[in-house]
């Protein structure tokens, strides 16, 4: 494939849905288990990180430790569940189920499998958000009506890094490697993106690379605006960040997997 | 139904497919014989649509897969080698889901679905988990599955494999039904006497190029005559039909004699070589096959 192969325009359908609607069956089917995890990890971070290290920190620029973290956590809740979901998720579908193999026999075009499975991913991303919010919520740390604009940034972030997971999925040679990007790249991620400290604090370069490369330095800024209620005019260069680069990591994602699974 | 001209498939510098060509009609059986590595299965995925051919021409339907793809494919039933049922859904489950990618509606798909369940006798497994199945369900669960869109074309590669006796007589018996209700059938197999029994038409294929094309019984007569003699292999037998110019064939410890008087020379070589053990039967697509591709392993 050629470089401009990555990049060129994939032929999407609306039979993407089906393949949506068919993760969302299964995901239904065992709903207790699924909405379990969010709910408690709402609790856990909040509890252990803002009200724990919350004592000692007390707050940041003026603000309250815990109302600062709140939407780290939320917007670290969507880079999981759908980097997540795309990596593992995908992967055993495609691979051990052969899914993907049954799914084109029909008239599903490889395009349109990929595109489902991401729109799945951002769902995903979206659902989890929208438990912990619940959880926030109670807490007194969100400010509303603005926090309820998480809800649909979610969808694009998640959308990103579903995209960003099935990039990855695309080349791994075994399901054992793809521990490499989640360690390597999304956990430190969800350290030093300006979660749980200011990307500030960091030496000036730090800042930037975070700024460039990590995806989750934007959304965990456009949360914090929304649950603060507290919204600049930079919203705008981190929502051209974002969609400038999920447009590019959907595309690019799509064309990966067609080149692994077309031969 | 389907014609190929020259069609071939490459791998970077492999040649899966090597400029084949060769037609199906509507409302036939058309097999695909061949070892393992012959480029059945690659000739498959092309008529299929999910493998883009390198070379050649390919039509389905009167239609190109490379401009068509879901216009084919939802005219076309897949039964595939690998069992790829979805484990995260019933049987029931399963067909429902499938019908839903050929934009079948609710509705209409449930009454296909019972049907189906029916068909492939698994109306009490409606319910099951996939992986409580045995490996025989499973292949019937797939025909099923391949049936949903009602195709007009069917392709199975390698359809009773693994199956118990009684699992391939109801498989081939559905076959046939199919065939009777107007579908055009494609199939690969490793099965020579499935073949034989199921197939109007058949092609032979071997290191991605068709070695003979035509009806069983015709192929039969032509490559393997009429009758064989299998008996014990001796110095005694092998000087004999050397003398006598006779053409044998040796594999292990049998020497096959293909003949059109099994009989004659059967008790001629009784009287001469006293041979332990021996036999005649009707020639058989297997001596073709084997004549054709060696008897060499291939992987």
């Amino acid at each position: 494939m050629t470089v401009t192969g990555f990049f060129s325009v994939p032929r999407i359908t609306s039979r993407a849905w089906h393949v949506w609607r068919r993760n969302l069956d299964v995901f239904v089917k065992t709903w207790q288990v699924n909405f379990f995890p969010p709910f408690v990890e709402a609790f856990l971070y909040l509890i252990a990180i803002g009200v724990g290290i919350g004592t000692y920190v007390k707050e940041i620029d003026g603000i309250p430790y815990v109302n600062y973290i709140a939407p780290a956590i939320l917007a670290i809740a969507v880079m999981n569940s759908a980097f997540f979901e795309c990596t593992y998720g995908s992967y055993v579908r495609m691979y051990y189920q052969k899914a993907f193999d049954a799914m084109i026999a029909t008239p599903l075009s490889i395009e349109d499998v990929i595109a489902g499975e991401l729109l799945w991913g951002a769902t995903k991303s979206v659902m989890y958000v929208v438990i912990m919010l619940c959880v926030l919520s109670l807490f007194g740390v969100m400010a509303f009506p603005t926090s309820l604009l998480i809800i649909p940034v979610a969808f694009l972030g998640g959308l990103l890094f579903a995209a960003l997971a099935m990039c990855f999925t695309s080349i791994t040679p075994s399901i054992d490697a793809l521990n490499y990007p989640s360690f390597l790249f999304i956990t430190p991620m969800s350290l030093f993106a300006g979660t749980f400290f200011p990307l500030a604090l960091l030496p000036p370069a730090f800042g930037y690379v975070a700024l460039t490369i990590f995806p989750l330095t934007h959304l965990v800024a456009v949360f914090r605006m929304f649950s603060l209620s507290a919204i600049s005019w930079t919203i705008g260069l981190h929502f051209i960040w974002m969609g400038a680069v999920t447009i590019i990591l959907v595309i690019a994602a799509i064309n990966l997997m067609k080149r692994r699974l077309i031969v | 139904m389907i014609t190929a001209r020259n069609l071939t498939k490459s791998y970077g510098n492999v040649t899966a497919v090597h400029g084949v060509s060769f037609s199906v009609e509507r409302g036939e059986i058309f097999g695909f014989l061949g070892p393992n590595g012959a480029g059945k299965t690659t000739t498959m995925k092309m008529i299929q649509c999910v493998s883009p051919r390198s070379g050649g021409t390919l039509s389905v339907f009167d239609l190109d897969p490379d401009e068509y793809p879901a216009e084919i494919k939802r005219r076309i039933g897949v039964v595939p080698q690998e069992t790829n049922l979805d484990p995260d859904f019933t049987c029931e489950g399963n067909l429902l889901t499938y019908a839903r990618y050929f934009d079948i509606p609710a509705d209409s798909a449930q009454k296909r679905v019972d049907e189906l369940l029916a068909f492939v006798q698994l109306e009490e497994k409606r319910n099951v988990a996939i992986e409580k199945l045995s490996g025989g369900m499973k292949r019937r669960l797939i025909l099923a599955r391949a049936l949903i869109n009602d195709p007009e074309l069917l392709i199975l590669d390698e359809p009773t494999i693994g199956l118990d006796p009684q699992a391939r007589h109801l498989v081939w018996e559905r076959l046939k039904m199919l065939q009777a209700q107007g579908s055009t059938i494609v199939l690969t197999t490793h099965y020579l006497d499935e073949a034989a029994r199921l197939c109007d038409r058949l092609v032979i294929m071997d290191y991605g190029k068709i070695l003979i094309e035509g009806v069983p019984a015709d192929m039969v007569r032509h490559h393997a005559g009429e009758e064989i003699v299998e008996v014990e292999r001796s110095d005694d037998v092998l000087a004999y039909l050397k003398d006598m110019g006779i053409q044998f064939e040796i594999a292990a410890d049998t020497v096959l004699v293909s003949t059109s008087d099994a009989p004659a020379l059967a008790s001629t070589l009784l009287e001469r070589c006293r041979p332990k053990k021996m036999l005649t039967r009707p020639a058989t697509l297997e001596d073709v096959f084997l004549k054709l591709t060696g008897r060499g392993l291939r992987d």
